[in-house]
């Protein structure tokens, strides 16, 4: 059921829109799309020293792929590739692909795990930025 | 005259179904329509009385099987109003467009011109993509109105002495629009260029006269004919046909094989390599007679009554767009829309919770989407089966979208 999908921290996810736009002077940039179903994702990141120093993201996409940018541009600032991979096994928990409990940010996404056809919409933004620092 | 809406329903067994307490508000047909008794029955009871392969089997099962297999392509001729020679079998639309963008595109010289639209499904883009960089022709495309209907008024300008071929989509799987077909057949027709219609939106809506529709190439697919998947059709005049070569090679196709060359069947053998596909082409049979048996008039004056039901309840809805013709003029039951600020998977997500089910994206219509600047729409495709009962799930279903996910 999308009631049981779209919960309250999903829809709030989305709507804070935290990290969306573009950085005036990215060190790395990168897009994804979904050719299934046309979504897209931009990402801009500064890194310093190998780590993410300022992120932004623009998506053209779902409100479960705008919760995830938003949510993984929240907790991306600080890290490498390597941390960057660990926000994603928690994003992969949280959906069912891995085992274990997903934490905060990212067990909002619980909800998608019965989903298998959006499971994509949650990871496309990890996609791009894997891409930005790949 | 009404329409016995219940009645036809009950053929369909597929529309009883309940899932999650909820029935079935089936309103995707435009990517797959649902298939009646007299179809399954039919596959059936090839299934279980006459499987075998057909031609060349001398036993009673392989006569049986061709039989009816032959029988099929005579039942989709008799649909398309042509003769059952000028029918091949294909895996679907997009393998028949290919079949012809592959054959008689091997008759295209560098420098010929074939003309497509904005409008096209990919299947309708990427053959003729493909057949430019196999044989440098030229590719023009017609532009869409701003109620998306290919442009004809752009016709003089980009048909020139080179176009071969002008291949376009005769109901729009985005718009629901009705291609005018008399147009592009009079403006071909100065410039001797050949013209294909996509019919995979408007076969599924009862049958047609091609031969007075002037037309060269037709194709069509089983599963959005409430027939099986894995089948569709080419009909091409048969004159064309003969002079195409073969696009697939192996069994059934050919007159004579030595380990030197190969002499080819006649069509339309010539264009079924291998096994065919013979119990879907058997159950395609069985769509188009019961196509047939409809009262299509009626039918049609049904589905437009749901069409105006869903123009006027997303007008209600605030910040709900229309990518289409506003009226019922000249247009099928397809019906594509925007709601502003709400993704269009979001809004399919949330009609599936209601138990709806439309289709999302970019219907493989990207070009379209680009000219509308759009990231996909939602839709609602209808079929006579379809009730106002679905109608009001659907808008029962987008105005909560529009309510909780902006």
């Amino acid at each position: 059921m999308s009631d049981e999908l779209y919960q309250a921290r999903i829809v709030t996810l989305a709507k804070s829109k935290t990290g969306a736009g573009k950085l005036s002077a990215p060190t790395r940039s990168a897009r994804r799309d979904n050719p299934l179903c046309g979504d897209r994702v931009m990402i801009d990141v500064k890194l310093e020293g190998g780590r993410i120093a300022e992120i932004a993201h623009q998506v053209r996409g779902c409100l479960l792929c705008q919760a995830s940018a938003a949510a993984l541009a929240a907790t991306a600032v600080g890290r490498d590739a390597a941390g960057v991979a660990e926000l994603r096994h928690d994003a992969e928990r949280a959906i069912g692909r891995e085992s274990g409990k997903a934490h905060e940010p990212f067990d909002a996404f619980e909800p998608v795990a019965n989903h298998k056809s959006r499971h994509e919409c949650v990871l496309l933004p990890f996609e791009a930025l894997e891409d930005a620092l790949s | 005259m009404t329409f016995d809406v219940a009645a036809v329903r009950r053929e369909f067994p597929i529309l009883s179904e309940i899932i999650d307490d909820r029935p079935i508000h089936y309103l995707d047909n435009g990517a797959s329509a649902q298939t009646p008794l007299a179809v399954l029955d039919a596959v059936r009871r090839y299934e279980t009385t006459s499987r075998a392969n057909v031609l060349r089997g001398v036993h009673r099962l392989a006569e049986r099987a061709t039989e009816l297999y032959e029988g099929a392509r005579a039942d989709v001729a008799r649909f398309l109003g042509v003769q059952p020679m000028e029918i091949v079998f294909t895996g679907g639309c997009t393998a028949a467009i290919n079949l012809v963008a592959h054959s008689y595109g091997q008759l295209l010289k560098r420098g010929d011109r074939v003309l497509i639209s904005e409008l096209e499904h990919h299947s309708n883009i990427v053959p003729w993509q493909m057949l430019r960089l196999r044989s440098g022709i030229e590719l023009d495309a017609l532009p869409v109105t701003p109620d998306g209907r290919i442009d004809l008024a752009a016709l003089p300008k980009l048909i020139t002495p080179e176009t071969r071929l002008i291949s376009l989509v005769h109901v729009s799987n985005v718009t629901g629009a009705l291609l005018d077909v008399r147009k592009v057949v009079e403006a071909a027709r100065t410039v001797g260029a050949k013209v294909m219609l996509d019919g995979a939106q408007r076969a599924p809506h009862g049958p047609l006269d091609l031969p007075s529709l002037g037309v060269d190439f037709y194709v069509l697919a089983g599963h959005k004919c409430y027939g099986p998947n894995g089948i569709g059709a080419l009909w091409a005049r048969s004159e064309l046909l003969e002079a195409m070569p073969p696009f697939m090679g192996g069994g059934s196709m050919i007159a004579r094989v030595t380990l030197a060359e190969t002499t080819f069947a006649p069509p339309p053998r010539r264009f079924e390599a291998g096994t065919p596909p013979i119990g879907p082409a058997i159950g395609l049979g069985a769509a188009c007679r019961w196509m047939a048996g409809l009262d299509w008039s009626a039918a049609h004056d049904h589905q437009m009554g749901l069409v105006q039901r869903v123009l006027d309840g997303l007008q209600d809805i605030e910040g709900a767009r229309i990518l289409g013709p506003a009226s019922l003029q000249n247009r099928y039951p397809v019906v594509s829309f925007v709601l502003d600020g709400v993704h269009p998977h979001d809004v399919a997500q949330t009609l599936d919770s209601f138990g709806v089910a439309v289709r999302a994206g970019h219907h493989c219509a990207q070009p379209l989407m680009d000219r509308f600047d759009l990231d996909g729409t939602t839709r609602a495709s209808m079929a006579p089966y379809n009730d106002t009962g679905d109608i009001d799930a659907l808008l029962t279903g987008v105005r909560h979208a529009a309510n909780t996910l902006r």
